[in-house]
């Protein structure tokens, strides 16, 4: 039998986190939102709570805790708003966990503690202009090893789409997936660490984004960008490898944050339906609308189990492919599918930016396009099933 | 230094509380019990002077087994360890057999601050750090705002109505402490994970040399004689201003004594 009892650590986590999240995020998020501003205050103060080690040994500065504790933390910032939460899962599961995972013992010594302190972030460029999905087919930026007096240095070019965390002030390093060089008819991809500050290395402006307007998202571009050899992540031409392996993750940790988003729906219209009136009734005894609610917790319900599901067997070392692309899959769903129920529970306000639901109506649409789209999420499921083309 | 902060757990006051009909007590058994707000700050208090002073936190709290749930709370914000009173003798204690009991453990233990909130959220009497002083033969600083510690010197900003008063004296002391005087930390994960391996001692009467026939509702000073539900609010006055408005709120709040 399957327990989904959270252990009583991961529930003080739990309540910890939406405390933080009810009175840290809830009262000040709106205006950062509609200004586009990112919020350093709120990502200090998380960083003091040590979100950002969560998954981290201690001895790198985390707080030695697991990939499970990092999810429920997502879910819980993203029940209240979306922006905060992927800020921390892009610095923890794409910026930090590469450095962790494929990292050498000094680079994790260098990087990792401001990093797991939540005092700087990091990000991982893999999505470029020319398409996202089709990794390597669409990837064009490389990385050429050059030897002067015995020293090897990267020589990186090429633009990357996209970014999360990239050009925040307190962004330390971005790790590039690149080309860097052939391996008969395949291309040959490593990861290379660009530290933020390097020569040649662009920052974009910022996206105007239609959702998670307080999260940082910026275009990338490198031109004859040099680092030392050493920054090299991993063993040269495991860069595909890798980042299978860390989209994997990625993809419990964005159900996680889905299913936030979700269960924020339906918290939030339990509130409205019992305070607006139409028609001589309050909203929540209108049957049309009980069922409304009813079906949004369902759904809820049924993406965290999904996440729960994946992420228990990513501790346990089990096969999770198929798993993490069902969370994703199901959680983005139940996301999209409640905040169009919610915004229209709350008729003309749930349109209007200052309520948060309908902030989550445009932070949703992403969920079901940023670290695989679902189509992709049903290509993996396919693969897994056995189905080829 | 020896710092003990006395925590009490009381219901969540965004939920219906009740009193028991009979005893007119309050039902401790409803499902969410929370760390009194203003031992928060007490709690965070204590932390801040331990890290400067190079002390240890003891938390001291007495109330039902599902008190313990407050106390790790406290415990994963970094207090050091915990002592625990549970006993069924122990309830309905009124503010001064529950003074006589904390004093009881305070004596045995040692100590050379405690910190208190300036009161709890479901009873509001606001009285026990004062009995706590009196009962320990200690000097007492309550409702501090600010709270400096120099040697054995305490000093604390004492809220008054004017203003604040400046309170010297020299510790063993009890303090209380009101609400802003610092923000609480958040547990961390890994205060969390700690707390798990950090002492909780949990004594009965017997176990804290606490006499019975002094405790307990049987042995309370006060009684509830009577109580009723809160009356349902009224409809508030509406006051048309014909250029007379302000005049009329002035009136309407002297009337009610709030000015
Ligand atoms: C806010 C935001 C933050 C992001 N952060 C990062 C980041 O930090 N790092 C990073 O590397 N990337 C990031 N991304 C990029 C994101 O991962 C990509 O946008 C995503 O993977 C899709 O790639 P694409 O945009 O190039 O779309 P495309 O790959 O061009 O896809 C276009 C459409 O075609 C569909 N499609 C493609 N191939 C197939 C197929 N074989 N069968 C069926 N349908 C198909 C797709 O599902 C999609 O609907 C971010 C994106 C956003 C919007």
């Amino acid at each position: 039998m399957i327990n989904y009892q959270l252990a009583p650590e991961q529930e003080e986590l739990r309540q910890t986190v939406a405390a933080f999240a009810r009175d840290v995020v809830a009262p000040v998020i709106g205006g950062f939102y509609e200004r586009e501003e990112f919020p350093y205050e709120i990502v200090a103060r998380m960083g003091k709570l040590g979100l950002f080690g969560l998954p981290f040994p201690e001895e790198y500065g985390g707080m030695g805790g697991d990939y499970f504790a990092l999810c429920v933390a997502l879910e819980e910032l993203a029940r209240v708003d979306s922006s905060v939460a992927v800020t921390l899962e892009a610095a923890v599961s794409l910026g930090a966990m590469p450095i962790y995972r494929f990292g050498s013992e000094e680079q994790r010594r260098r990087w990792l503690p401001d990093l797991c302190a939540g005092e700087r972030l990091a990000g991982f460029g893999l999505t470029e202009p020319g398409g996202g999905s089709d990794i390597p087919g669409g990837m064009r930026t490389t990385a050429r090893l050059v030897k002067e007096d015995g020293k090897g240095e990267w020589v990186v070019n090429g633009t990357k789409a996209f970014i999360t965390n990239s050009g925040t002030s307190i962004t330390s390093l971005v790790t590039v997936l690149a080309i860097t060089g052939e391996k008969g008819e395949e291309k040959e991809i490593s990861s290379i660490v660009i530290p933020n500050g390097t020569g040649g290395f662009i920052i974009g402006q910022r996206y105007s984004k239609v959702g998670w307007c307080a999260s940082d998202t910026r275009e990338l571009s490198f031109t004859d960008c040099r680092v030392p050899e050493g920054n090299l992540l991993g063993e040269r031409g495991r860069g595909y490898a890798q980042f299978l392996h860390i989209l994997d993750e990625g993809r419990v940790a964005i159900a996680a944050l889905a299913t936030g988003l979700a269960q924020g729906c339906v918290d939030e219209c339990l509130r409205y339906a019992t305070e607006r009136e139409a028609f001589g009734k309050r909203l929540e005894q209108h049957q049309a609308i009980q069922f409304k609610i009813a079906d949004m917790a369902a759904r809820a319900h049924v993406a965290r189990l999904t996440w729960y599901d994946a992420a228990a067997r990513l501790l346990a070392g089990q096969p999770v492919k198929k798993e993490a692309a069902i969370a994703k899959l199901v959680a983005s769903n139940a996301a999209m599918d409640n905040a169009r129920d919610a915004t229209q529970i709350f008729g003309g306000y749930g349109f209007m930016n200052e309520f948060p639901v309908g902030r989550f109506y445009r932070d949703a649409k992403v969920l079901e396009i940023g670290e695989g789209t679902s189509e992709v999420q049903r290509l993996l499921i396919a693969r897994q099933l056995g189905l080829r083309p | 230094m020896n710092i003990v902060v006395c925590v009490k757990q009381v219901p969540d006051t965004a939920t219906e509380r009740r009193l028991r009909p009979g005893e007119g007590t309050l039902d401790r058994a409803t499902p969410d019990g929370l760390i009194n707000e203003l031992d928060e700050y007490a709690i965070e208090e204590g932390l801040r002077i331990a890290e400067a002073h190079e002390g240890e936190v003891t938390i001291l709290s007495m109330g039902p087994a599902k008190a313990a749930e407050s106390i790790r709370k406290a415990l994963s914000m970094g207090a050091d360890k915990a002592i625990h009173v549970v006993d069924d003798g122990l309830a309905g204690s009124d503010a001064l057999a529950t003074s006589y009991a904390i004093a009881q453990v305070l004596e045995e233990t040692g100590f050379d601050l405690v910190i208190t909130g300036s009161e709890s959220t479901d009873a509001r009497m606001g009285v026990l750090a004062a009995m706590l002083a009196e009962r320990l033969g200690v000097p007492q600083l309550t409702l501090a705002s600010k709270v400096d510690i120099d040697g054995t010197r305490i000093t604390v900003r004492r809220v008054s109505d004017e203003g604040f008063d400046e309170v010297e004296a020299s510790l063993p002391a009890v303090v209380s402490v009101m609400e802003k005087i610092n923000e609480p930390r958040y547990p961390s994960f890994k205060g969390i994970m700690a707390a798990k391996k950090k002492p909780v001692r949990t004594l009965s009467l017997a176990d804290a040399g606490i006499d019975a026939d002094q405790v307990g509702l049987a042995a309370s000073a006060t009684e509830v004689v009577d109580f009723a539900a809160r009356p349902p609010r009224q409809a508030g006055v509406i006051v048309k201003d014909e250029g007379d408005g302000g005049t009329k709120a002035a009136a309407f709040l002297t009337e009610r004594k709030f000015i």
